[in-house]
């Protein structure tokens, strides 16, 4: 176990800590509560009326849109941190490089703005 | 551990019959692949993984299943056709990978790379070693990959965005301009209508 890994023991503990409390939530209620499944009871309840389709309905193209540009901006920012911290040690050059890499992705951000595709109609 | 869970959720994933469940163990598999990422030292790929895969990549994976609006039933009439052709492909890869591991070579240089370029953890930390070298060293790759995420940018857009007829839009430069002159003011007084 090296020093650094021993950082990392909250983050255990806690784990530990949510999963017993899901453990002893979900153990509770099936020790306590009394068990007796029947048809209707385990069918989808919709405000007294038999449901009206499938669970499963399609959803609009337009979340994957939403998703997938949150995905490509996540990713700028995660290689934005390792640039902050090294920024002094890495020089004008590797300012530059990231300068490039932002202005390369700020042309797809000013395109996706103007096709209007952060609106929700 | 972590490797024993990590497999036992990949089998999960292709085995499960549910869709959703399946992308459910994929994001557990994630979680183990970023404990292993960790116990070796690998914080800030850990960490990404978790915000990246976890956060992101697992969203859009559930959504395109949900688009999907996959019914097993269905699925399963269709599974003979397409056997053979699976089967062919997965062969084909599974001939790769014996061939792959059966001529399984480093590069001479490879031990002086390992040696040379990560600094001890008591040095630096993970994200510093890799900003020194993501910026610098391997600034092409760098850039590379700023292009292709403006292409997947691009690309997903010109796939996905279509726009609706009928819609009505707020223009919000139309309604800072109003004047009062398009607007008329009442003062309506108590107990009468206009």
């Amino acid at each position: 176990m090296e020093p650094w890994q021993l950082e990392y023991a909250p983050i255990l503990i806690f784990f530990a800590i949510a999963g017993g409390v899901a453990v002893a939530a979900l153990g509770a209620s099936w020790l306590a509560g009394r068990q007796k499944p029947d048809s209707e009871k385990g069918a989808p309840y919709e405000c007294g009326f038999d449901p009206f389709g499938d669970t499963r309905s399609k959803f609009d193209v337009r979340f994957y849109l939403v998703s997938i540009l949150f995905i490509i901006f996540d990713l700028e920012v995660a290689f934005l941190f390792p640039w902050a911290v090294t920024l002094g040690k890495i020089g004008l050059f590797g300012f530059w490089s990231m300068i490039v890499f932002l202005a390369v992705l700020t042309v797809g951000f000013i395109y996706e703005w103007r096709k209007g595709a952060l609106e929700w109609e | 551990m972590f490797a024993a869970v990590l497999v036992a959720s990949g089998v999960m994933v292709i085995s499960s019959r549910n869709p959703v469940h399946s992308v459910l163990f994929l994001i557990l598999a994630f979680f183990n692949a970023a404990g292993l990422f960790l116990l070796l030292g690998a914080e800030f790929l850990a960490m990404s993984l978790v915000i990246v895969y976890v956060g992101a990549v697992a969203v859009l994976f559930l959504f395109v299943v949900m688009m999907l609006d996959i019914n097993t039933a269905e699925l399963k009439d269709g599974i003979l056709q397409y056997l053979p052709t699976g089967a062919v492909i997965g062969i084909l890869l599974l001939v790769e990978l014996v061939a792959l591991f059966g001529s399984w070579g480093f590069a001479p240089d490879v031990e002086a790379i390992i040696q040379s370029q990560t600094p001890p953890i008591a040095q630096a930390t993970n994200t510093e070693a890799l900003g020194m070298l993501i910026y610098t060293k391997y600034v092409f790759l760098f850039q590379a990959s700023g292009l292709i995420l403006l292409v997947a940018m691009v690309g997903s857009i010109l796939l996905t965005l279509r726009r609706r007829e009928g819609v009505r839009h707020q223009k919000i430069a139309d309604q800072v301009a109003r004047t009062t002159e398009t607007v008329k003011l009442h003062k309506v007084q108590t107990g009468r209508g206009i």
